[in-house]
Parts: C-alpha cells; sequence; structure tokens
C-alpha cells in the first residue's frame, strides 16, 4: 500500500524536487536557463553598484589602462628595446595584449571574493550558486568594452587600421572568458572552503602580468620554453587578440595548446564548483 | 489520495561537525601553544589536501542538528513548526528550501517552493526602492513580467509611494521592513516556507502580515511556519510539529502540540504535585502540596479562550492560628504582569485557622486572557501583623490560550493579530447618525 502510494506520488510529471545528501543535480543546466533572469538582474546590479558613488565612476575603467600601456610601453618598448607584433606601434600592441588580461584579471578577483561578499544570499535562498560569480563576468565586460573604446580612440590617433580578420574578435572574446572563468569558478569554491585563496588571487595576478604576453609580444620567447609557456590559459587569448587586430603571426600548435589548457581548467572549475557548491551555505 | 501529497520527508538527517578547544591543556606554556598551533596547521594543511572542511579546535565532534525525521504535508495544510532554539526548525527549513543539502535520509517535494527566511534578503544599500524590488523579487524567485504586474500593489502595501527613487539606505528602519515584507507578500508559490519573519516590523504592520499569511493559506496553497510564538502558531496553522534536538516529539493539532511545547518549555503543566513534605514550597507556616488548571472539570494545559478556566490550590497549614489569604498571580508568556486576584470573600481570612488541608479554587471568567501562554503564581501569605509570603512558587502551572475563531470569542471572524494583553469582552454598537450624544449639557454639538 505505501509502496504504491509512493509510486504514484513520484510518478507524477508534476515539478518534482528530490533533496538528497549527494544526489547531483539532475536538471542543472535547465535550473540555471531558469533562473537566467535573476543572473541579469545580479549582473545588473553589480554594474550599477560599480558606478554609483563614485566620483569619476567611469574615468577609473579608463585611467587605469591607460597609465599601465603608458608604463608597459616605456619600460619594455623604450627601455629594453623589445620587438613589437607584426606593424602595429607599441602602445597598440600592449593595449591589444591588455584587453583580455584585464578581462582574466578582474573576472578572477572579483569572482573569488563575490561568494563571500554574498554570503547573506547564500545563507538565505536557494539558486544555482554558479549565477554569482558568472555575474561579476558581466561587471569585467562592460569594463573592456570601455577599454576597446579607448583602443579604437588609440588606432585613430596612431592612424593604424586594424586587419580584416577583426571580425573573428568575437570568438577570441568569448575563449577569454573561458580562459577566466574555468579558474575563477575553482578558485572561487576553494575560497568559501579555505580563505588563504583570498591572499594568492592578488599574487597570481600580479605575477601573471609578467609571464603573460602583456607588456611584449610572444616572439621574443624563446624556443625551449615554448611549450610550458603555451600552458598559461590566458596566452592562447592575448595571441588571439593581436592576430585578428594587428595580423601578427599565431602559432596553431601553441593556440591549440592553450585551448586545450582552457578547456581542461574550465571543466575542473565547473566540475569542482558543482561538487562543493551544495555545501556552501554550512561552511561560508 | 497520495496526489494530495507536497512534501515528503524519509528519515532526513543534517550532520554538523564542530571543533572544540581540548580542556586538558587550559594552562599553557609557550612550548604547547608553539607545539599546538603546530599540530593544528598540520592536520589542517592535511584536511585541505584532502579536501576537506576546516574545523578550528582540536578536537571535532559530530553533532546531528537534525534526525531521523518522518512525515507529511498534504496539498493547502498550513503546517507549524515549533521547539525551542537549537531544536532543529531552521536547519530542516533550510533543507526544504535547498539552501543546504541533508547528510541522510531524503526529502521529496512537489511544486515551487520559495522560503522567507529573512525579509529583505539580498537589498542593496546603494539601490533605490524601486530598483531593490526588482532585485529582491528576482532573488524570491519571481520572474520580471511577474514583479511588473503586482508592482503597484506592492508599492502600495509598503506605503513607500514617495521614496521609490530614494535609495534604500536612507529609509527608516520601518519603511525598509515594510519594502521587504511587501516584495515577499506577493509571492505566489505552490509551497511557502516562512522562518520567522513576522517578528519584525511594529504592531500594526505585524497585523498586516498575518493577514497576509492567513490569505495565503485561505488560497490553498501550502505552507510551513516556523515559530516561537505559540498564539500565532496556533492562529494560523492546523497541524504543527514540536521538535527537540533533531527530532520530532510531537506532532497534531496546533492547540495539542503548543501546549506539549509550553509543558517542555516552560517545565510545567497543568498539574503539579508535590508528594515529598521537604520539597514542598513553601515555609514552616504553610506548604504547597498541588496546583493545577481546569476547564470543563478536567485537568488540561490548552484552554479555550471562550469559557472559565478553575485555577485550584492544596496547602497544608503546619502552624496553628494564623491568619493566611491565598492568591493567584497571572503572567504572560513575555512576562508581563497580567492582574493577581486573592480570595477576599472568605470572611475568616483575617482571622486565624486551625492547621491542616485547606483547598482554594478560582474561576477566572472567559475572554479575559488573551491567546498566550500563561503562567500562574501560587501564593500563600499572612496578612497580620505585616504581609509575609509562606509560599510564593513561580510558573507553578502553566496553560495555553487558544482562540481558533469560533463564536463567542472577543475576536470573533477578525483573522489577524489583536494586540494587547487582555482580551476582555465588550458590548459594541455602531449605528448610522450621530446617535444620543451624552456630552454634557452645556457643551453643545458643534455645527
Amino acid at each position: 500500500m505505501t509502496s504504491l502510494a509512493e509510486g504514484d506520488f513520484e510518478s507524477s510529471t508534476e515539478h518534482l524536487l528530490v533533496l538528497e545528501a549527494g544526489r547531483a543535480e539532475r536538471h542543472y543546466w535547465r535550473d540555471i536557463w531558469h533562473y537566467r533572469e535573476l543572473f541579469a538582474i545580479l549582473a545588473w546590479r553589480d554594474v550599477s553598484v560599480r558606478y554609483k558613488q563614485t566620483v569619476i565612476g567611469v574615468a577609473w575603467a579608463v585611467v587605469r589602462p591607460f597609465l599601465t600601456m603608458v608604463v608597459f610601453t616605456i619600460v619594455f618598448g623604450r627601455l629594453a628595446r623589445l620587438p613589437t607584433a607584426g606593424t602595429a606601434p607599441y602602445p597598440i600592441m600592449v593595449f591589444v595584449g591588455m584587453l583580455p588580461w584585464f578581462l582574466f584579471s578582474s573576472i578572477l578577483s572579483e569572482a573569488s571574493n563575490s561568494l563571500i561578499a554574498n554570503t547573506n544570499l547564500v545563507g538565505k535562498v536557494y539558486f544555482p550558486r554558479i549565477i554569482i560569480p558568472s555575474a561579476t563576468a558581466v561587471v569585467a565586460l562592460v569594463d573592456f568594452t570601455i577599454n576597446f573604446a579607448m583602443l579604437a580612440g588609440l588606432m585613430i590617433w596612431f592612424a593604424y587600421v586594424p586587419s580584416w580578420r577583426l571580425v573573428f574578435l568575437p570568438l577570441f572574446v568569448v575563449l577569454a572568458l573561458c580562459a577566466s572563468l574555468g579558474p575563477s569558478l575553482f578558485m572561487t569554491a576553494l575560497n568559501v572552503k579555505y580563505r588563504d585563496f583570498r591572499y594568492i588571487i592578488p599574487f597570481i595576478i600580479q605575477f601573471g602580468v609578467y609571464i603573460s604576453p602583456v607588456g611584449f609580444s610572444s616572439v621574443i620567447v624563446p624556443e625551449k620554453w615554448r611549450f610550458w609557456y603555451a600552458l598559461n590559459p590566458i596566452v592562447g587569448p592575448i595571441d588571439g587578440f593581436r592576430w585578428c587586430l594587428l595580423g601578427a603571426p599565431l602559432n596553431l600548435r601553441e593556440f591549440a595548446t592553450s585551448c586545450a589548457v582552457i578547456a581542461v581548467l574550465l571543466w575542473l572549475g565547473i566540475a569542482y564548483f558543482r561538487k562543493t557548491e551544495r555545501s556552501f551555505a554550512d561552511i561560508i | 489520495m497520495s496526489n494530495d501529497v507536497v512534501i515528503r520527508v524519509e528519515g532526513l538527517g543534517k550532520k554538523y561537525l564542530i571543533g572544540h578547544e581540548s580542556e586538558r591543556e587550559r594552562y599553557l606554556a609557550l612550548r604547547d601553544v608553539v607545539m599546538r598551533a603546530g599540530r593544528n596547521a598540520w592536520r589542517k594543511t592535511a584536511d585541505m589536501v584532502r579536501g576537506r572542511d576546516i574545523i578550528a579546535g582540536d578536537t571535532v565532534e559530530e553533532f546531528w542538528a537534525l534526525k531521523d525525521l518522518h512525515f507529511e504535508i498534504r496539498r493547502g495544510e498550513v503546517v507549524g513548526i515549533t521547539g525551542r532554539n537549537g531544536a532543529g526548525k531552521s536547519t530542516l527549513l533550510k533543507i526544504l528550501s535547498r539552501i543546504t543539502e541533508p547528510s541522510e535520509g531524503r526529502a521529496v517535494i512537489r511544486g515551487r517552493v520559495a522560503s522567507l527566511l529573512e525579509v529583505g534578503t539580498g537589498f542593496h544599500p546603494e539601490l533605490t526602492g524601486r530598483e531593490n524590488i526588482f532585485l529582491n523579487g528576482a532573488i524570491l524567485g519571481m520572474t520580471r513580467a511577474e514583479i511588473k504586474r503586482k508592482f503597484d500593489e506592492i508599492v502600495a502595501f509598503a506605503e513607500i509611494e514617495k521614496f521609490l527613487d530614494t535609495p534604500v539606505k536612507r529609509y527608516s528602519s520601518g519603511m525598509y521592513v515594510r519594502l521587504a515584507f511587501a516584495v515577499a507578500a506577493h509571492l505566489e508559490p505552490e509551497i511557502l516556507v516562512v522562518d520567522e519573519v513576522l517578528a519584525v516590523g511594529d504592531a500594526e504592520f505585524q497585523k498586516k502580515c498575518l493577514g497576509k499569511m492567513s490569505e495565503v493559506a485561505a488560497g490553498g496553497r501550502t505552507v510551513l511556519f516556523v515559530s516561537h510564538n505559540m498564539a500565532t502558531v496556533n492562529r494560523l496553522c492546523q497541524s504543527c510539529f514540536l521538535l527537540d534536538s533533531g527530532r520530532i516529539i510531537a506532532s497534531g493539532d496546533a492547540p495539542s502540540v503548543t501546549a506539549r511545547y509550553l509543558v517542555s518549555d516552560a517545565g510545567t503543566s497543568a498539574m503539579r504535585e508535590w508528594g515529598d513534605a521537604k520539597s514542598r514550597p513553601g515555609d514552616e507556616v504553610a506548604r504547597l502540596i498541588r496546583v493545577w488548571v481546569k476547564q470543563n472539570g478536567a485537568i488540561s494545559d490548552t484552554v479555550d479562550i471562550r469559557y472559565p478556566v478553575e485555577i485550584g490550590m492544596t496547602y497544608d497549614v503546619l502552624k496553628d492560628g494564623v491568619n493566611l489569604l491565598n492568591s493567584f498571580s497571572f503572567f504572560d508568556a513575555q512576562g508581563t504582569f497580567l492582574f493577581t486576584t486573592g480570595d477576599f470573600s472568605d470572611s475568616d481570612w483575617a482571622s486565624p485557622r486551625g492547621a491542616g488541608l485547606y483547598t482554594a479554587t478560582c474561576k477566572v471568567p472567559g475572554n479575559v486572557f488573551s491567546e498566550t501562554v500563561i503562567r500562574v503564581v501560587a501564593e500563600v501569605a499572612t496578612r497580620h501583623p505585616v504581609y509575609h509570603l509562606h509560599v510564593l512558587e513561580y510558573d507553578s502551572v502553566g496553560f495555553q490560550v487558544v482562540d481558533q475563531g469560533l463564536p463567542g470569542s472577543v475576536r470573533g471572524p477578525w483573522g489577524a493579530a489583536l494586540g494587547g494583553v487582555m482580551r476582555i469582552m465588550c458590548d459594541w454598537a455602531t449605528v448610522p447618525g450621530p446617535g444620543a450624544h451624552p456630552a454634557r449639557p452645556d457643551r453643545a454639538l458643534s455645527p
């Protein structure tokens, strides 16, 4: 009798939710789709809060990359006399590399703190947790757009015409986003559990800007280091950006390596995040 | 029949790991501190490598916040969950609203669940009232279209029309809470899970909130309501669970379960008896033997608000020739002193009595107490030469006053909260026109 009732109850096709220890979410991606409006509104909140109550607002998104570009051009271009990529002026080469790098570094630093900053939400309501770190990517994309407009201005200033391969840029933006989200999700989940990672991230970013081709071009990297160099997930997007905007050569084998690393990191990040997200509310 | 079940819980349990600082190392030398820090750092690193959670302290203990829960809730039921602090109520709600996962067992839920564990979840102080309505609505699971449709209603309910475009950090706390509750109140899930959110706001607003809750319940939706407030649970819920240390210790209709809560919480019941002569409350003049609460002739810890309640006590007078006065004092759940009553009618309370047993009973009329837990203080005192208490027993007995909204109570058909510490039945008459004006003749009604 009981078992019959149970059968009836659970075979019903209505929205049915089973909560069990260690149970994998059956409709994980559908659930995320269902919460797309929350994603949009959280992203909008992050963007709007970021520019409220800051005196010069958008200017911060302009000043930081501009000064970085100036310093890198002087240090690497003028003082160290490193070669540029293709025919582009050194400042443009640096700026093109900075676009994906800033996207990567701001997603990594914002996302990894996002869950902790939203502790009250995590402990009080259910929604797929992945929404919160992913929403920070939208803020980074807004900054990216501003930076891109600056690049356009810079190209006009130097009277530089970008390559026709510009049309492929959206693909590389997606690649850069994937490269950022993988490590970010991994770090976000780790940061909830072990707060030590809060101190590691600024270090990664500080260190990363020198081992990634931001202030210099990939062509100067010696041949024997190339394989290890290509394992850096952000090398692929930066070289891709320079390929499609500046017509710089793209080493396909290295690019494929970088893409493979990005795919593995993205898979690892999502898998680890999913594995730990059910216990976030208990440990945050 | 099984189609009615919207929540089924089978063997549900939730375990937490808690750490302790070890006791034996209270007095520490520097060497011990260094060694302990080293050991803990080693253990934490090992835990991290193995992917386990980090627990502060030297020894780790398992703690079951919930254990072996079984129950079913049917569509349209309003179920109360009560229990002391730490009984596991909030953990249960967190599991049912998917915030945390159970450690064992399972829960099957049919229908969309919305949980109100706190009003104003996700409110951002920098954003305006309008923006926060959309933000909070989305967080609680409403779609944008749904919020747009209900927007005006929400604003009207919260009474914040003028401040819609002001950042909520400039709101008064009352406005903030009203706005937060207004958004939550307009959720339309099949199952609504509510934690004690009603404990916020002024009395006026609480009334509004309770009205909204009853409305939701009347609309045929399932409501799970967690509260300490027995009066609210009794009024809103048909059935109720009583949790204690993570287990259900009583379930059934709300009045009888809330009465159990009273017993377990206050340590009192409808009848107390002290058998052993030495342990009886009192002194060398008088000692209390028994105190009880009766309604309709039966001992009962739940009383119907409409009918008289009989409180009685039996005490032993140990000394001849003392003038004694017996009385009861009544306190509500919040500890408010309601009133005191003594047997002044007894013509010889002022004259000396002989030793022996005495029994005093007192009948409090119906429609006097409000819907709360009443705690009774039993007193036996000497009046002469100075007032002196021989027996003073706090919380001697306690009972829950229940108003189910049946005819004959002060409440009548009013469904929401009624404030005040007493419920007195008054004669009311409301007629059209100015009526017979009782004013003094020298003060005419102004034209």
